[in-house]
């Protein structure tokens, strides 16, 4: 067998208390679209950034090209033919795309040669057929060609490997498979190329090899078409998953009853052009779409933090399109806010404090305007325990935790209260499988109980797996409502990109 | 009429916004790489001062104007490593820097020169005069004799903007204070491209500073530099954190300084202007210039965030 073009070997690295990589080993072949896998924090961005220079590991060798390599910052990879795209892409958002692309290698003198920087990235937009306008302001451009103008980068720098890292966090699905067919291209051109992803539908439609990390270490090396999505989740995870289908449930009267909702966006345009939407008791009703067709803006106005321009909001029979969000909470509304940690808790709280905000001056959390220490931590301490938050203390503060816990805060709070209505915009965002897995339990079994629930996702996979019923949103409309088995990933993708004539009746 | 356009109103509003302008040049280097320093006003008071000292050790403008300079840089350089090397406070460091600057100032001042105040024979940085305009009206009296600083900072005016936007360092620099994780990912040295930007900052104010002393008043007094360097930052802002907008900012706050002067004891339809409401003027524009524009003008993204590179 050929020597392989990276070969990292017993990588090893600690952050403090953590030990983020323990003797990781990665070998990537030439001409190869190697996947790295793996849950948050199993290590699989610190390895590449290893790989990139960012971090210097503790222990171990790199070799590339079979030749041992010191990488001391990314100046180093470069040389060595090593690019990364990052997955919060690293722009300057006043430059133009020519001048992002070339940026940092300009050559020429030190006069900045305008026409012949933007010559030569037209000219590599030709070569691998990626298209960018080089002279427009990357804070014009939409994400997916901002995408691009990262990979554009790379390829200027003359990279032979080619890290990405989640690349598909922040595109859709038509971005997507604009994506894969361009990693293909780079592949076929010769190129090697790293994937950083947790999604295993992208794993295998794209990669050749797998290699599989969990806390830290190697957990598999898998060849992708020898293998299948469940086995490969099978060693992300550890365990077995559990399996979340959603049965028909008993459907009750309506709880959420929107019409001909308009809102105004925070920069003073049309957000809600007329929505209807509807969602019953022990119902999911899935709200699909591309981030910013008005989802948020929806979310908003039924818990009464955006003005609404028109129409009617009822919850159980009552309208609340003009109440104030203490109103609406009082009328059974929870609410799972799409930032959790700007919107959903106070960071410098600790755990008890912030699963009693928004009832703190009620008993018995409170007596005469004076805050009951003992209640609440005790509350706090049961909840932790019941929503199974780590560590279950309930002074600590909640800044610290990591993302699947600060969400099982959130979510603790919002159903502890057995609500009628969860509107949940984005409920598992930046979450790894494990805990998505518990958010999907725990609204599924509210909707047992009988609750209704407004399930807002940009993830397809989502909303197809917990919807009774599926909406899209385009532009602030809702374009279609289907029942979830009628719906298809295909059908919904081209329903968010706005094709509403190719749908059949 | 002439005491609103007038060739000695034209003159002292150049006069007095050569200061603020090369002080907000100092801010638009700074600042696009990505730190606020506020202690500008600081490195004005010590280039004022050590202008003077040393014009009066050594006999030698140039001599005298290197160190100016070098004690503009000094200051600067305890900004840099304070903001950039250990992260600190911005507003804190430069903050403290200032009260260091007028305390060392005034007290080697009072030790110096306390008796007999700051000796008349030292050199002074010359005006150039044009003869060609003398007999061009306005014109000819507003700029025909102004100090060879006003002409160089109109130099260095032309020289920031194409170094900013039309040169490769100038795009690097630029691009470390909008998004330096990018710049840093690209092999750019964030903590380098900033030292030298807080450095030419601290230069320019101390330039600043010593026309203050070596041109205009030939002499240096207590605090002498009174909140230029930091109405140098409202014409930054004003001017839109670009060299040529900073110009026009300081004229705009220079004219407004001049009409200070110039309109006492004006008469009014009867109305004398009292010299106490005239001389808030200045300081007026500021706050107006401040208040109407610092949101809509757009600072680079990173300005006053400390930078912490990934790993090691």
């Amino acid at each position: 067998m050929d020597t392989p073009i990276v070969e990292m070997a017993r990588i090893s690295k600690r952050f403090g208390d953590l030990q983020a990589l323990a003797e990781v080993d990665l070998t990537v072949h030439k001409g190869d679209i190697h996947a790295l896998v793996g849950e948050n924090g199993a290590g699989k961005t610190t390895l590449m950034n290893i790989l990139y220079g960012l971090y210097r590991p503790d222990a171990g060798t790199i070799r590339v090209r079979g030749t041992e390599a010191h990488i001391a910052g990314p100046r180093d990879a470069i040389a060595l033919g090593i690019g990364m795209i990052h997955q919060h892409f690293m722009l300057v958002p006043p430059l133009t795309v020519a001048e992002n692309v070339v940026l940092g290698d300009e050559r020429g003198g030190p006069v900045l040669d305008t026409r012949g920087i933007e010559a030569r990235v037209a000219e590599l937009e030709k070569r691998f057929g990626i298209q960018a306008e080089p002279r427009a302001k990357i804070e014009d451009v939409p994400l997916g060609i901002q995408q691009r103008v990262e990979i554009l980068k790379v390829l200027y720098r003359g990279s032979e490997i080619l890290i990405f890292d989640e690349p598909t966090a922040v595109l859709t699905p038509q971005e997507v498979d604009d994506l894969f067919h361009i990693v293909r291209t780079l592949r076929d051109e010769g190129k090697t190329v790293i994937l950083i992803t947790h999604k295993l539908r992208e794993v295998m439609a794209v990669s050749d090899h797998v290699t599989v990390l969990r806390e830290g270490r190697n957990a598999a090396h898998l060849v992708t078409k020898e293998t299948d999505p469940r086995a490969i989740a099978v060693a992300m995870v550890g365990r077995e998953l559990r399996d979340i289908r959603v049965r028909p449930g008993n459907v009750g009267p309506a709880v959420l009853e929107i019409t001909s909702l308009s809102a105004e966006s925070d920069r003073g345009g049309l957000a809600l052009k007329g929505v209807d939407v509807e969602v019953h008791a022990g119902e999911v009703v899935g709200i699909a779409g591309v981030g910013g067709n008005g989802q948020s803006e929806l979310a908003q106005c039924i818990l009464g933090l955006r003005k609404v321009t028109g129409g009617v909001i009822k919850v159980g029979g009552s309208d609340v399109a003009h109440d104030d969000p203490r109103r609406t909470r009082q009328r059974g509304v929870a609410y799972v806010p799409e930032d959790r940690r700007a919107e959903g808790l106070v960071l410098p709280f600790t755990l008890a404090d912030n699963f009693i905000l928004g009832r703190q001056d009620q008993p018995p959390y409170a007596r005469r305007g004076i805050l009951q220490g003992r209640v609440i931590r005790r509350e706090g301490e049961r909840l932790a325990k019941e929503f199974d938050v780590r560590p279950p203390d309930p002074d600590v503060e909640v800044g610290t935790l990591s993302g699947g816990n600060q969400q099982k805060v959130v979510l603790g709070r919002e159903i502890s209260e057995s609500p009628r209505l969860i509107v949940a915009n984005q409920p598992t965002r930046g979450l790894d499988i494990a805990a998505t897995e518990y958010v999907h339990e725990r609204l599924l079994e509210q909707r047992s109980r009988g609750c209704a629930i407004l399930l807002i996702s940009s993830e397809l996979d989502e909303i197809l797996d917990l919807s009774d019923r599926i909406a899209v949103m385009f532009e602030g409309r809702i374009v279609a409502v289907l029942p979830a088995a009628e719906a298809t990933e295909e059908r919904l993708g081209l329903l968010m990109a706005g094709h509403v004539e190719g749908v059949p009746a | 009429m002439e005491v609103l356009i007038g060739a000695g109103v034209l003159a002292a509003t150049i006069r007095l916004a050569t200061p603020v302008a090369l002080a907000a040049l100092g801010g638009v280097v700074t600042e696009r790489s990505g730190v606020v320093n506020i202690a500008l006003e600081g490195c004005m008071l010590v280039g004022a001062f050590f202008g003077v000292f040393a014009a009066d050790k050594t006999g030698s403008l140039p001599a005298a104007l290197a160190v100016a300079i070098l004690a503009g840089l000094a200051l600067a350089a305890m900004h840099a490593v304070a903001a950039i090397t250990f992260r600190a406070d911005q507003i804190v460091s430069g903050m403290a820097l200032n009260i260091l600057a007028l305390g060392l100032t005034s007290y080697l001042d009072y030790q110096l020169y306390s008796s007999t105040g700051t000796p008349p024979t030292i050199p002074l940085v010359p005006n150039v005069h044009l003869g060609f305009l003398e007999k061009v009206p306005v014109l000819g009296g507003a700029v025909g004799d102004q100090s060879a600083i006003v002409w160089v900072t109109l130099a260095i005016v032309v020289f920031l903007q194409l170094f900013l936007f039309r040169t490769v360092p100038g795009l690097r620099l630029r691009s470390v204070g909008e998004h330096p994780r990018a710049a840093d990912t690209l092999g750019i040295d964030v903590r380098r491209t900033r030292y030298w930007a807080v450095l030419a900052s601290g230069a320019l104010a101390a330039l600043g500073g010593v026309y203050l002393s070596l041109s205009v008043a030939g002499s240096f007094s207590d605090n002498m530099t009174n909140g230029k360097g930091f109405i140098g930052l409202a014409a930054m802002i004003f001017g839109r954190w670009t060299p040529l907008g900073a110009l026009g900012a300081a004229l705009v706050f220079g004219y407004g300084d001049a009409l200070s002067v110039s309109l006492q004891g004006v008469e009014v339809a009867g109305f004398v202007f009292p010299v106490q409401l005239l001389s808030t003027i200045p300081y007026l524009l500021t706050i107006l210039a401040v208040a109407g524009f610092v949101g809509r003008s757009r600072m680079p993204a990173a300005d006053g965030q400390p930078y912490e590179s990934e790993g090691h």
